[in-house]
């Protein structure tokens, strides 16, 4: 959670806004309870709450300085500390790494001195996310498990929101730049109805997954189909789905505000030897798992299945035969609104949502796709899995803030050596 | 509202740095799909090159401005040979996500703290200004050109600016009359056929797509000098496609479209975003605020992408002849 969350985030710069907001819903009571204390009097408090993998730490110790005073606060059995000043003005707040838990430090290890702002308020929250200290070595082995787990689900959860990406190119041969757009819907109508609505999460999911559905039909209804009819040609119709993402991803803007959402904060730890994950977690990947296995029976075992993928393979002749090209097409639109709906809400789950959620993942959904042999549904699964590992792995040897890029190196090293992807079948490319 | 304030703010953006920077790369990305046919789109990428190679030249190596000006420009020449050498012989769809994958690796490699010592990491590196700024030959003051006034230091990042995109622009009219300009527009229109001529069609790829980089690098660098600053997270993939909703509103295969076509594109965007402003500020818009109106900006990039590759994929200079757009 831990580390995945950091890697969705970091990369904009977004985790200390995505903590915050976590804290601040764990850290509520400290907040209620500063303010109750500030009424009684006028106490100028900076507080905090430490927690590592949503357990608070004990005994960890800040030293607070500024206007003539030189204090110690040391967190208590929930985490939290506190420090009653008297003057308002700025103090600086430092985390004494020595008193941190073995194997726990500062997720941004350069960022141990923070500011405490007094001036307006009366009390000031100051925030130190922990996660795994990055100094102490883990046995390797362990590492390599941690990471082929994390790899996995990743993995299983590219592959849900590819499998969509390759059957619309393979049935219209558009390459659809707004198909991340279609994971956050996913994600963000489920923080819609689950949080703010207070549906319970079941039902919200359902509703998401009918409404991402209709959305794959309206966008084929109302857009891709109109353009296959004006003959506009394929690179034109990509260029339409790139203007698409852009508008998509401000209108999420607009209704639903930039900030990070939680979308799901009861879950169990579970511990499976060395690796950490969450009862949600399981839930995803067993999820992943079943809507892999309905889509491969659905291909191979359906009269529709069967005739989509005869769309993707030769659409005249598949006309010819007497297969109703248009309809399997608006199926397959449909199909992957729905499976990518599941895709947005299982990542919302587990990694948070904001409006730029599927825009972070859809060049890794393309690398898959590429890489499994674009058309192929199989080969988007095989090719996710591979950059669900390779992004987890290389974060083994590579900095972690490269681990997106290494995904991104490999899928063009692939097209050097095998254009066609793994899977694909050789055919002219250039 | 005052309707007399937006439209100076329009003129104000039409002529600023930022359109000089879109409309540079734009002419970039002329040579590069309307010339060329190639689907760059990674543009952002070769301005950042550019503007990173200066920088890093000024700042870790030392270097004169002049020097680091060209290293700039060395950096996307090889940046260009890097991903055109694996990547032109690939299908155009390819060479779509391979280049906006490369622009993202490129921006993470600027941003990851691993290399900060040398890049400053995400908050990029600012003190590298001082050089172009003393070689300001316009002395101190305001100067006033009708309604809008300009200081010295605008009034040449200004005089640099529009001279680049006019001595590039002249330079590309020159190439594209050139029998290399017909081959390449050959390319574009029918690959095979030119090879059967005996062609190189790789090669001549390759010469366009680091020639249509150098004008992004230079469009890059013009950026920074004028902000004094580089960051990595300029240079999105909204970077790369706000010039190619520059280019697409003047006109893929014309010379004088991405130049006008920034300016109106910017001013038109200015417009909106000012009328609308106000009509918030009337209360006749009750469903957006203020700050909702910042959003609007890309939200009507992204519509007019998508409007005009629809109806009128030859922009307003363009000829339609000239849109080949399946490669």
């Amino acid at each position: 959670m831990d580390i995945a969350l950091r890697a969705v985030m970091g990369r904009f710069g977004r985790l200390l806004a995505a903590f915050t907001i976590l804290i601040s819903i764990f850290g509520a009571p400290i907040l209620s309870q500063a303010s109750a204390a500030q009424t009684d009097g006028s106490a100028l408090i900076i507080t905090g709450t430490v927690k590592n993998e949503k357990k608070p730490v004990e005994g960890v110790e800040f030293r607070i300085t500024g206007n003539g005073i030189d204090e110690i606060a040391t967190s208590n059995s929930e985490g939290k500390w506190l420090l009653e000043v008297q003057k308002k003005g700025i103090y600086q707040v430092e985390i004494l790494l020595e008193s941190l838990p073995k194997g726990v430090g500062l997720r941004d290890p350069e960022a141990n001195i923070r500011e405490a702002n007094l001036t307006v308020t009366n009390t000031a929250a100051v925030l130190f996310p922990l996660g795994k200290d990055t100094r102490v070595i883990q046995p390797i082995g362990d590492q390599i498990i941690i990471r082929l787990f994390a790899g996995l689900n990743l993995g299983l959860l590219l592959a849900v929101a590819a499998i969509g990406i390759s059957l619309i190119f393979g049935t219209t041969g558009l390459n659809n730049f707004a198909h991340g757009e279609m994971v956050t819907f996913g994600a963000l109508f489920t923080w819609l109805f689950h949080v703010e609505l207070k549906l319970p999460l079941l039902v919200a999911a359902a509703i998401t997954i009918v409404l991402s559905a209709g959305f794959g039909w309206l966008q084929d209804s109302a857009l891709w189909k109109p353009l296959r009819k004006r003959r506009l040609g394929l690179n034109q119709i990509m260029i339409v789905s790139i203007g698409l993402s852009i508008m998509l991803r401000q209108l999420y803007i607009l209704f639903f505000q930039g900030d990070t959402k939680v979308l799901s904060s009861e879950y169990e730890l579970v511990v499976l030897g060395p690796i950490n994950t969450t009862s949600s977690s399981l839930v995803s990947m067993g999820l992943s798992v079943v809507a892999l296995a309905f889509v491969a029976w659905f291909l191979t075992r359906t009269r529709i299945g069967k005739a989509a993928r005869a769309v993707s393979d030769n659409a005249s002749l598949a006309a010819a035969t007497g297969i109703n090209v248009e309809r399997i097409i608006r199926i397959v639109w449909v199909m992957a609104g729905a499976l990518t709906g599941l895709a947005g809400i299982l990542y919302g789950l587990q990694f948070q949502a904001n409006y730029l959620l599927g825009a972070q993942i859809l060049l890794l959904l393309f690398a898959a796709v590429t890489l499994g042999g674009l058309g192929k549904a199989l080969g988007a699964t095989v090719g996710a899995m591979i950059i669900g590992f390779v992004v987890e792995l290389s974060a083994l040897f590579i900095p972690i803030d490269l681990k997106y890029a290494a995904a991104l190196i490999i899928l063009i090293v692939v097209l050097l050596v095998r254009p066609q992807g793994v899977l694909g079948k050789k055919q002219r490319i250039g | 509202m005052d309707i007399l304030n937006i439209l100076k703010l329009a003129l104000g953006e039409m002529l600023s740095p930022t359109t000089i920077t879109f409309v540079l790369c734009a002419l970039g990305l002329a040579v590069h799909f309307g010339f060329t046919g190639l689907l760059n789109f990674g543009q952002a990428a070769f301005a950042a090159v550019g503007a990173y190679g200066m920088v890093i030249s000024i700042d870790t190596l030392k270097l004169p401005l002049f020097l680091a000006v060209l290293m700039g420009l060395l950096c996307s020449i090889i940046f260009a040979l890097i991903l055109g050498i694996p990547t032109l012989r690939l299908r155009a769809d390819y060479l779509a996500i391979v280049t906006i994958a490369t622009a993202e690796v490129f921006r993470y490699f600027m941003t990851t703290i691993g290399f900060s010592k040398v890049t400053g990491g995400s908050n990029g590196l600012s003190q590298f200004g001082a050089e172009f700024w003393a070689l300001n030959p316009i002395p101190e003051g305001n100067y006033n050109f009708g309604f809008v006034s300009y200081r010295a230091d605008q009034l040449y990042v200004f005089m640099v600016g529009w001279g680049a995109v006019i001595i590039g622009a002249l330079i590309l009219r020159l190439l594209m009359r050139s029998p290399w300009g017909r081959v390449l527009k050959g390319i574009r229109e029918d690959e095979d056929a030119v090879r059967s001529l005996g062609k190189n069609v790789f090669f001549y790829k390759l010469q366009a797509l680091m020639i249509g980089g150098v004008f992004a690098s230079i469009g890059g660098m013009i950026f920074v000098l004028n902000l004094s600053n580089v960051q990595p997270q300029v240079w999105t993939t909204n970077f790369t496609f706000t010039i190619w909703s520059v280019l697409l509103l003047g006109g893929a295969a014309t010379i004088l479209g991405p130049i006008a076509g920034g300016m109106i594109f910017i001013a038109l965007i200015s417009i909106t975003q000012g009328i609308m402003g106000g009509l918030v500020e009337l209360g006749l818009l009750p469903f957006l605020t203020q700050p909702d109106i910042a959003q609007i900006r890309l939200l009507l990039i992204g519509l007019s992408l998508m409007l005009l590759v629809i109806f009128r994929p030859q922009g307003l200079f363009g000829n339609k002849r000239e849109t080949q757009f399946n490669v």
